[in-house]
């Protein structure tokens, strides 16, 4: 179990010194292998005369680096937002998708890419993000409207995560029957963006993923306390100070902005929200600024070996990373639930 | 001291609590008796500040009117334990009575922050426990956990102001040795002059021996208020209670048993 001060130091400087073996593995490897010295070049080349660069140094600039990028960012966004759910729902089976956010923005993507062709007005390459961004902040704006209690105008933990859960599975039978509907490339599309691929990283993605997430995490830092708090209780939250109303709008704003951005990029990335606050929990106990700090870095690490593993085992095609997640993840998991001293 | 005046609440048509008026002074023993949804809880909720009263309802902690107060301020001042307390995730029991000294702190505990926490556990006898897994506990030790977690809460004297502890239930889970442990720890505490403990108890033998003011609620109202002799009469109990108490005195204390 926890134990505070130099431990939680250990942890974060390892899991950056992980972070950022994978992260160089992962500049490295894939469909291509690019050497370290055509990176240093590729950075050379990119600051003085972009217009000389070779092959390989172009693929690392425009596809490789941002790929590895989007990737570390959107990894630890759903990691965070795994540990803010499940701490605002005091609960340890929740993860970023529980408020309708994900499934909306599968839904909103799925509309795109079957109705897409029909609309007249096509915002180029940001439509996409576009639609899935407005299905996820729809379906979750939708769920903390309805669990609103008619009576108090409040609205409980309880029936925000079983709203969340009619309103998912709502949503994930509108996709469904859009992909029912769809015709064969429309469907593999969908079927693809399902289950997620980093394989559309570019540099805006990079820019508008990184900046939100890193606002995101900062703030999020500041209400760690308040949330540890919360795992005594609502009541008793607000008898040590904390304004209980407030704390959870803003969590959850903080939590639909970072994962509606993200799956607006990436797709659905299922198991890494939930897994990652658990694997952290197990080694050093449950104090959210722990939790937050370190899952950003574990979040990251744990999607940048999922994405490798997606771009190497079947090269040069690729497996959506999603299928990669819970396949290393799953048995990671249960295994380190299985030690004795981690229960509830 | 703390003032409850004219408290009048209710939900839809039912009356939980109609027009009480009590006031709790400090460095006295305040328990709060009554049968089962006589408004203990309710009253207690509102004195914290968690529910809001009726106009003309209002309740003061010294001079200051509880509905002006911001929760973070009146966290400073205040601190409440509530009935059964369950943790979402695992802490440690350091992790648990440290929440105490939240409202006291920005960022990382200060020192005196330290002092406070590692005061209180030894004062509730929880110190060996630090390290351990709260959940792993049993519920008299988490009971205790939450005493040090409260206590902690108020440990230093705030400068203006009263500190205000409030007990709801606090003897549940406990033993009969804690449950005298406890209420003479809580006579130690309200050597301090500055101490102001509300508490409600089941027992009504623990309220003879300990309390210096009961307020006996029944059906939403005050039926009697004042010292033992006062409230803890055969009339009195029988009303509340619908139960007929044999009271017995030995060495000018006060007994009282059911048959």
């Amino acid at each position: 179990m926890g134990k505070p001060g130099n431990h939680y130091t250990g942890t974060t400087s390892f899991l950056l010194v992980l972070l950022i073996i994978f992260v160089l593995l992962s500049m490295c490897y894939g469909a291509v292998n690019i050497s370290m010295d055509e990176i240093f070049s590729a950075f050379g080349k990119w600051l003085n005369d972009s217009e000389n660069m070779t092959l390989n140094e172009r693929i690392f600039m425009e596809i490789r680096f941002p790929r590895t990028l989007l990737c570390v960012f959107v990894g630890a966004t759903l990691a965070v937002g795994g540990v803010l759910l499940q701490a605002l729902f005091r609960n340890p089976i929740v993860e970023p998708g529980l408020v309708g956010t994900s499934s909306g923005a599968a839904f909103g993507a799925a509309l795109y890419f079957v109705l897409g062709g029909v609309f007249k007005y096509n915002a180029g390459e940001w439509t996409l993000p576009f639609a899935a961004c407005s299905g996820g902040v729809i379906s979750t704006a939708l769920v903390f409207f309805l669990s609103r209690s008619r009576q108090t105008g409040k609205s409980s933990i309880v029936a925000l995560l079983l709203t969340g859960i009619a309103i998912n599975a709502l949503f994930l039978s509108g996709v469904g029957f859009l992909s029912y509907i769809a015709r064969d490339p429309q469907a593999r599309s969908i079927t693809f963006w399902n289950l997620g691929t980093l394989s559309g990283a570019n540099w805006h993605s990079v820019i508008i993923t990184g900046t939100t997430t890193v606002i995101c995490i900062l703030v999020a830092l500041q209400y760690a306390k308040h949330l540890n708090a919360l795992m005594i209780g609502e009541d008793e939250a607000q008898y040590l100070g904390i304004n209980i109303k407030r704390l959870k709008f803003t969590v959850l704003l903080i939590n639909v902005f970072m994962v509606a951005i993200a799956t607006a990029f990436v797709g659905v990335i299922s198991f890494v929200g939930l897994i990652v606050p658990h694997l952290l929990r197990i080694i050093n106990g449950s104090d959210n600024r722990f939790l937050i700090r370190n899952g950003a870095l574990l979040g990251a690490i744990l999607l940048s070996v999922a994405d490798l593993t997606a771009r190497m085992l079947l090269k040069p095609a690729e497996l959506p990373i999603g299928i990669v997640t819970s396949v290393i993840g799953v048995p990671v998991f249960i295994l380190l639930l299985r030690r004795k001293n981690y229960f509830f | 001291m703390l003032t409850a005046k004219h408290i009048t609440c209710r939900i839809g048509s039912k009356v939980l609590l109609d027009d009480v008026s009590v006031n709790f002074e400090a460095g006295k023993l305040n328990l709060i008796i009554g049968p089962n949804g006589a408004g203990k809880s309710t009253l207690v909720k509102v004195i914290c500040n968690q529910i809001r009263p009726h106009d003309p309802g209002s309740v003061f902690y010294g001079d200051k009117n509880i509905a002006s107060a911001s929760i973070k301020e009146l966290a400073c001042i205040r601190s409440v334990l509530s009935q059964n307390i369950e943790l979402a995730f695992p802490l440690t029991v350091t992790e648990v009575v440290m929440m105490g000294r939240y409202p006291h702190f920005t960022g990382k505990p200060e020192h005196k922050d330290l002092v406070a926490c590692d005061e209180a556990m030894k004062f509730f006898d929880v110190s060996d426990l630090a390290g351990r897994n709260y959940m792993t506990l049993s519920g008299g030790e988490k009971q205790r956990v939450q005493f040090a977690r409260v206590i902690s809460q108020i440990w230093f004297p705030v400068a203006g102001s009263c500190r205000y502890l409030i007990l709801d239930e606090p003897l549940t889970f406990l033993d009969v040795h804690y449950q005298f442990d406890f209420m003479h720890k809580l006579m130690t505490l309200l050597k301090n002059d500055d101490m102001v403990v509300v508490g409600v108890v089941h027992d009504l033998n623990l309220a003879a021996r300990f309390a210096d003011k009961i307020v006996l609620l029944n059906e939403g109202k005050v039926l009697a208020c004042g010292n033992k002799h006062e409230v803890l009469s055969k009339e009195n109990i029988k009303t509340a209670y619908r139960l007929e108490p044999v009271i017995h005195y030995e060495n000018n204390e006060m007994y009282l048993f059911f048959s």
